[in-house]
């Protein structure tokens, strides 16, 4: 009964990922491992392919080389029945909350355990309401999407994700763009989920306060590799120079405030400059 | 010159890559289809949408040209003592031509664009990611049903423009110029042929349903995920729809009656 949900078999195992989009390198040999039961949170600038690595978690994006394994199994070689079974076993929380616009709330956190079960009504009924009650936002069931706001929403995609009671949920960017209560309500929400239902939870983010406060484990990722990882403390105590500019919001460090290109000088007085314009 | 030749390739590659990506699509939808008998009130909602809305406008412009037809067909006629043959030449037009063609324009800019605009939304909205991360799989739940329903409703459509243009016909004809009206239709049944006129027109409708239903449901599937990309995609499913559909029709017409 007591049964403690942090295994010694991690739940995600990210080996040598090399994944490119286009002629661009977003991963390039990165590795890292999520244990069982614990948040993870892996943050990196924008632009870094934080999102992406989601994909390649949930089987949407297929790496270049490299191997992803989940529960056990590796991603890129599950059939689509198989992929589509795992997924039933994993949640995600989409940065828009990506919910289905044309039915209310109660038909989005219906939607999974309409598509996957065969349950009585009323028993669909009660556990809606049940995930919606969780997210605080019961009395909001009868609402289209277009009624909400943007944490209403991610609180709704949470209830959403957690409907088929997965073991894993992956969180993409669940703190940008709110209010400091609605802040506070997401991340209440996602130590709770954690902790009550004992699910792997992996967040990706660039909040970096938020986030240390909630994890069991961070990693940074910049440049298509691992920087930095470990517990918050870890991550803190040891941090490299790039580490440190990114944990404190340096402006300008080894990630510079320009961006690449030819001398100032140069280009404001030499001939090709004065050509551009 | 090089340049231009450069252009030419590269815009080549851009649309065979386009073709290739369609296909793939399609060949993909096409075996989703069981999820159109299965989720069956999914498919109905989906006819609606795309059909039974539809109806309207299909209505009032087929009555319009077969008013015109009429107008038109009477004044060339008259002048050779012939205008009790008016019938025939408003059923003919209609059937063979006017209704699967018109009615086709008329169904990628009324419900083409729509598809287009909607999975174009539900992909930038990352509404379509989501479905497959709840192990559901949008080719069943999404694309599937609005293919059948296009697919289905485009010769329900033609026909019913077709209909609807030999009363606005009629109108014109019996009820304003003085047309005879048993000969209008008696006129009508002898020279529309049902394997020859009915059943190329009916033909020519369900292959532009599926041609455009295609073109629809695919342009909103590789639609950029941006606000600029569903215009884009929008007008190109217009666009290419009324090409296809204005190139197809010469090739059918070809096939069907001519020794080309």
């Amino acid at each position: 009964m007591s049964k403690d949900p942090v295994s010694a078999t991690p739940h995600v195992v990210v080996e040598d990922l090399v994944f490119r989009r286009g002629r661009k390198l977003i991963f390039d040999g990165l590795s890292l491992t999520v244990p069982r039961g614990r948040v993870t949170t892996v943050m990196g600038p924008s632009g870094t392919g934080k999102t992406t690595l989601l994909r390649l978690i949930g089987g949407q994006l297929r790496p270049d080389s490299g191997r992803i394994w989940v529960d056990g199994e590796e991603v890129a070689r599950l059939s689509n029945r198989r992929l589509y079974a795992l997924r039933k076993r994993m949640g995600m929380l989409f940065q828009t909350g990506a919910l289905l616009t044309d039915m209310n709330v109660f038909e989005n956190v219906a939607f999974p355990l309409r598509e996957h079960t065969r349950l009585p009504e009323e028993l669909i009924r009660n556990l809606v309401l049940m995930k919606l009650e969780a997210v605080g936002l019961r009395g909001a069931a009868d609402l289209s999407p277009a009624q909400l706001s943007g944490g209403m929403a991610r609180r709704v995609a949470l209830a959403r994700a957690i409907a088929l009671d997965p073991d894993m949920i992956l969180y993409d960017e669940p703190f940008a763009g709110l209010d400091p209560i609605t802040m506070g309500q997401i991340v209440t929400l996602i130590q709770r989920t954690n902790k009550t239902l004992g699910l792997t939870s992996v967040l990706v983010t660039h909040d970096v306060v938020e986030a240390m406060a909630i994890s069991d484990q961070v990693v940074l990722i910049a440049e298509g590799r691992v920087m930095d990882s470990g517990t918050a403390e870890e991550v803190r105590a040891g941090a490299s120079e790039w580490s440190q500019q990114f944990l404190g919001g340096h402006p300008d460090g080894p990630v510079p405030f320009h961006y690449p290109g030819s001398s100032y000088r140069d280009d404001l007085l030499n001939e090709a400059g004065r050509d551009r314009d | 010159m090089i340049e231009f030749l450069s252009g030419l390739g590269r815009s080549g590659l851009h649309w065979l890559a386009v073709l290739g990506r369609a296909s793939t699509f399609l060949f993909r939808v096409l075996l989703a289809q069981d999820a159109v008998v299965r989720r069956f009130r999914l498919t109905l909602a989906e006819i609606y949408s795309v059909g039974v809305r539809s109806m309207l406008i299909i209505m009032v412009s087929g009555l319009f040209v077969g008013m015109v037809l009429g107008y038109q067909g009477y004044i060339t006629l008259v002048n050779f003592g012939a205008a009790e043959a008016l019938g025939g030449v408003v059923a003919l037009s209609l059937v063979r031509e006017l209704g699967p063609v018109v009615t086709a324009l008329l169904f990628a800019g009324r419900a083409g664009s729509a598809l287009t605009a909607e999975i174009g939304l539900m992909k930038t909205t990352e509404q379509l990611s989501a479905m497959e991360m709840m192990a559901v799989d949008p080719y069943r739940r999404v694309f599937a049903p609005r293919f059948f329903a296009g697919f289905l409703s485009m010769p329900l459509l033609a026909a019913l423009f077709s209909a609807v243009g030999v009363m606005g016909g009629y109108i014109v004809g019996v009820g304003l110029l003085g047309v005879d009206s048993g000969s209008y239709f008696s006129q009508m049944q002898a020279v529309t042929d049902w394997h020859e006129d009915v059943m190329s027109g009916v033909i020519k409708s369900i292959v532009f349903g599926f041609v455009v239903t295609w073109i629809a449901v695919f342009q909103g599937f590789d639609a950029e995920p941006t606000s600029e990309g569903i215009s884009r995609a929008t007008t190109q499913t217009v666009v290419v729809s009324a090409l296809a559909v204005l190139g197809l029709d010469f090739i059918l017409t070809g096939l069907m009656f001519g020794d080309m």
